[in-house]
């Protein structure tokens, strides 16, 4: 268990070092420092609960890995979806609570924006990073249950962060 | 058709959990937006968020799975008075692999950080604020977990599908929260950064 964790802080700590980049921008916005959590932790379920229906269809040996496989394609469809419901709320609720407690730097259109653009974009690489993982588990024969699901959920982590930090780029 | 029935499915059971994590999420990163004075006293702090959220996730998640493991092979009871020694060893085993795993962050951001020169605030107040908030956090993960899971058992649901939003919501709030007295108590004893 431990030296796995210890790989997994490792990459968790790359994701702390792209926090690092942005640190003033996020000090200086409160919103976007109440997106940080909040995104980080939407991110790794999202990729986690994908992982794990995955992993149950391939021990159920439902799922093919063809581009028509129907399981694979309708939990594809279920993420995006998912992400598409949760993440104007993230936004709404990371601006609103901002509002509430003090003062909003930013409009809520902007903070809506780096939400929805970073969660989307998220959805679809998460679907892409739990497709390759869980096949590269049935490749080398491991059992994703024990493989996937923790690299796929810290994985999915940074890439929250990494896509939020663009995000911030592209809106602020 | 069946890709339409299975997308549905899949949205339908992920969505209470998302939105559990979400509640979860907002009021860590309220904490978050209260500390932002902590952030910029202590150089380093915020590249240690991360590690630190996702340890609460992957440890005591892992402790859940193997307790809901446990109770569905009949190896653990559902009691906490009973003082079963398997609970005991798996709640210690995931004390210390959350400390040592919080420790373990303090020191290679530290390591990182001096390394590509960017400004960090000294090793000892890092370790300290990391050990802080790991043994917090740890100790009310281990018993909220215990607790959730336990009592749901006992109520007839599926102790696997409580674990996944139960730690993921609780890690977020307790991590942020137990931070920040971290961050505080280790000012008090070092002084402020």
């Amino acid at each position: 268990m431990l030296p796995v964790l210890l790989v997994l802080t490792l990459v968790e700590l790359g994701s702390g070092l792209v926090l690092g980049r942005f640190e003033a921008t996020l000090l200086r916005y409160p919103s976007l420092l109440v997106l940080v959590p909040v995104t980080i932790g939407t991110a790794g379920n999202l990729g986690s609960i994908l992982a794990a229906r995955l992993s149950t269809a391939f021990h159920l040996g439902t799922l093919s890995f063809a581009a028509d496989d129907e399981t694979l394609a309708g939990n594809a469809i279920a993420t995006v979806a998912l992400a598409a419901s949760i993440f104007p709320l993230v936004g709404l609720g990371a601006w609103g609570l901002t509002a509430l407690t003090g003062s909003t730097a930013l409009p809520l259109s902007t903070v809506l924006a780096v939400s929805l653009a970073s969660g989307l974009s998220l959805a679809v690489l998460a679907v892409a990073v739990t497709v390759v993982a869980t096949y590269a588990a049935y490749r080398f024969e491991l059992d994703p249950d024990d493989v996937v699901i923790p690299v796929v959920t810290n994985v999915c982590d940074v890439l929250g962060v990494v896509l939020l930090y663009l995000a911030v780029l592209l809106f602020v | 058709m069946r890709v339409r029935e299975v997308a549905v499915e899949a949205y339908r059971e992920a969505l209470p959990a998302l939105g559990a994590s979400l509640v979860g999420g907002l009021v860590a990163g309220l904490v978050l937006g209260g500390m932002r004075a902590d952030l910029r006293a202590v150089e380093g702090l915020l590249v240690l968020v991360p590690a630190l959220l996702a340890t609460r996730g992957n440890v005591y998640g892992s402790f859940g799975a193997r307790l809901a493991t446990g109770l569905h092979q009949g190896l653990i009871e559902p009691r906490v008075g009973a003082g079963d020694p398997r609970l005991r060893a798996a709640a210690a085993a995931a004390l210390a692999n959350g400390v040592a795993t919080s420790l373990f962050a303090a020191g290679a951001a530290f390591v990182i950080l001096s390394t590509l020169g960017m400004p960090v605030t000294g090793l000892g107040r890092l370790a300290g604020i990391a050990l802080v908030a790991g043994l917090l956090s740890g100790v009310t993960l281990t018993a909220v977990v215990v607790a959730v899971v336990f009592a749901g058992y006992r109520r007839g649901h599926n102790p696997d599908t409580l674990v996944g939003p139960l730690v993921t919501t609780t890690g977020d709030v307790f991590g942020v929260l137990f931070l920040l007295i971290a961050v505080r108590t280790v000012a008090l004893l070092l002084g402020v950064a």
